[in-house]
């Protein structure tokens, strides 16, 4: 992440707002507390994300994506600093198996985008493994420039699209 | 899931000619075929008489023959070389004027060529279109066809008509009578559905081969017209699939644990060239249509991608970026002679080699994607499109015409336009919905 625009911080925001609204709305889904026992480091209460869910990894980790330059694959301090987070996560969290989408903006033909996403997936891919995540818990998935987040035709627009997700399955 | 394609449309004897009229070679239409005509021919396409109106599955006969007449009109005009003669100054053609028409009439409307022509139901549950090309200030017939076709193919005998036409008095290769694969596109760019479709050239026929579950993308046509290459995203693993027309049903091409994409058929359609994404390095691979171990082509750590054979099967052109940027590259189709062709400013991508051999249409980059072709050994470039995002492009049957996907800027839907080598006669092609990666199929048999 470069520079964090309003635009991203509001994104990141709003989307951890919608997941922990959406744990708040699912109690039903929250295993049954424990009877008699204090748990005291799992940090588990029933306002906070459920450990091991994508919630919990967003919250623990500060973010689930990481973004990049024009054309570029190269990850910068400030990627390897998010993604040393979201590793000691995965490894605390050994039983989770994440997929890795990347992503590109609209300014690379599809095939060749479809490509360059692919090689930033493995950018992150192969940081978290050479911080100890077991690749085998790692799928990368490149969408090109099909599925942006940000809509617009602008520089703004194309520094959210041009990223990396670490995608912790929901539930 | 799919209705059988194969459909046959065959030249039938020739029972309504008199007798055989000498066909002089003269008259091709006056211009410069790589600079364009400045002066479209005036033409006339009279609806079509009947000997006897007769209703059909498609429609009653006489109906029938003005609307083949107005696909007719409509293809010629489309094309750019012709400038038909306003419908309402068009004077009615009887069974007798078929094969004698009044000269001196068509002159008077201003018409220079006039194409006219019967449909009958035959007793065989089938539809003939007689198709017939004077010359009116010669006063002589240039050429005659006739049409047998299923009543539901009846735009196919009007196609056929028009490309008799067309080759006739351009020079240039039929088109017409040929489909087109594209991706379908709907809903806001964040949630976008994706489905394959097939379309006549003029957009009629549409149907979509897959139902949107899973992102589909570039779609491609075999040579042979039986089968199509796409790529899909069904079960999270972005795979190219082969899909069959006939049958509806569609396979794997290559079973791996990597994304392979950007596939193209060889010219024979016994190979399809791929790129193939392992660990973040992106590498071209060829492997037969009926499956077996491929054969890599390409091994820089770059992304090479986008091949496309030369159309006699010897070469392939493909895009890669390492040089550093996207540039356009050929080599034999072993992998081996890899040479850069492209060193315009900016960089150059989805390169498709023209089915007549002698061009190389790209996607340039550079401010902007412009749709451009250039010679196989990177001469003679030529950019024929100014817009904010023109991509992908591919080439008519005939080797004169470039479809590709024009996307404006901000959430809004991509759409196919069409424009000849010139860089004229640009053009939007009708769609349901948005459209992007066009892909041309042959002429129909």
């Amino acid at each position: 992440m470069k520079t964090l625009s309003p635009a991203m911080i509001m994104l990141v925001s709003a989307s951890a707002l919608a997941l922990s609204a959406c744990s708040r709305n699912a109690p039903e889904d929250l295993p049954p507390p424990p009877v008699g026992t204090t748990d005291a480091d799992s940090g588990f209460d029933n306002s906070g994300p459920m450990p091991g869910s994508r919630a919990d990894f967003i919250a623990q980790a500060g973010s689930d994506t990481i973004y990049f330059e024009t054309d570029s694959y190269d990850l910068d301090p400030e990627d390897r600093a998010l993604l040393d987070a979201q590793a000691r996560w995965l490894v605390a969290n050994p039983g989770v198996r994440v997929t890795i989408e990347g992503h590109c903006d609209e300014r690379g033909t599809r095939e060749y985008n479809l490509a360059l996403g692919e090689r930033r997936a493995n950018s992150a891919k192969n940081y978290l493994a050479a911080r100890g995540v077991d690749a085998g818990r790692m799928t990368v998935i490149s969408y090109g420039k099909e599925q942006p987040v940000a809509l617009g035709s602008n520089a703004q627009a194309w520094a959210q699209n041009r990223r990396a997700v670490t995608v912790v399955p929901v539930g | 899931m799919l209705s059988s394609m194969p459909i046959f449309v065959r030249r039938i004897a020739w029972f309504l000619m008199a007798a055989l009229i000498a066909i002089p070679a003269q008259a091709q239409i006056e211009g410069d075929v790589v600079g364009g005509i400045s002066n479209p021919s005036s033409i006339a396409v009279p609806d079509m008489p009947t000997p006897s109106a007769v209703d059909t599955p498609a429609g009653n006969t006489a109906d029938l023959g003005r609307q083949i007449a107005q696909v007719i009109e409509a293809d010629l005009r489309n094309s750019g070389f012709f400038n038909p003669v306003p419908r309402n100054r068009l004077r009615r053609v009887t069974m007798d004027q078929v094969t004698a028409p009044d000269y001196a009439a068509w002159n008077q409307v201003g018409a220079q060529h006039l194409v006219q022509g019967y449909v009958q139901a035959g007793s065989n549950g089938r539809l003939t279109v007689g198709c017939y090309l004077y010359d009116v200030f010669a006063q002589s017939s240039l050429d005659r066809a006739g049409y047998e076709v299923d009543y539901a193919d009846w735009r196919r005998a009007a196609h056929r008509c028009a490309d008799m036409v067309y080759a006739r008095l351009t020079g240039e290769g039929a088109y017409f009578d040929s489909r087109i694969v594209y991706v379908a596109e709907s809903g806001p760019k964040n949630n976008r559905t994706r489905r394959i479709a097939v379309m006549d050239t003029d957009g009629a026929n549409h149907r979509f081969l897959t139902n949107g579950q899973s992102i589909v993308l570039t779609p491609r046509y075999a040579p042979d017209g039986r089968t199509i290459t796409y790529m899909s995203y069904v079960n999270d693993e972005p795979r190219v699939y082969l899909f069959d027309l006939s049958t509806g049903r569609q396979r794997l091409l290559v079973d791996a644990p990597y994304m392979t994409f950007a596939a193209r058929y060889s010219p024979d359609s016994r190979y399809v060239v791929f790129s193939m994404a392992v660990n973040g390095n992106t590498d071209i691979y060829r492997v037969p249509v009926t499956g077996g171990r491929p054969e890599r082509l390409t091994n820089t750590p770059g992304i090479d991608t986008g091949g496309s054979y030369s159309p006699d099967g010897s070469r392939i052109v493909f895009e890669s970026d390492r040089s550093g940027g996207q540039q356009l590259y050929v080599m034999n189709a072993d992998g081996s002679n890899q040479r850069r062709i492209s060193f315009g400013g900016g960089q150059y991508a989805t390169p498709e080699w023209s089915p007549r051999g002698n061009l190389i249409a790209f996607t340039r980059l550079g401010g902007g994607f412009r749709i451009g072709v250039m010679r196989p050994d990177g001469s003679g470039e030529r950019i024929l499109t100014n817009s904010w995002q023109d991509e992908g492009p591919s080439w008519a049957p005939n080797g004169r015409v470039i479809h590709f996907f024009r996307t404006p800027r901000g959430d809004s839907m991509p759409a196919l336009y069409s424009v000849d080598i010139t860089g004229r006669q640009e053009r939007r092609l009708p769609t349901p919905v948005g459209a992007s990666d066009p892909s041309w199929s042959p002429l129909q048999d």
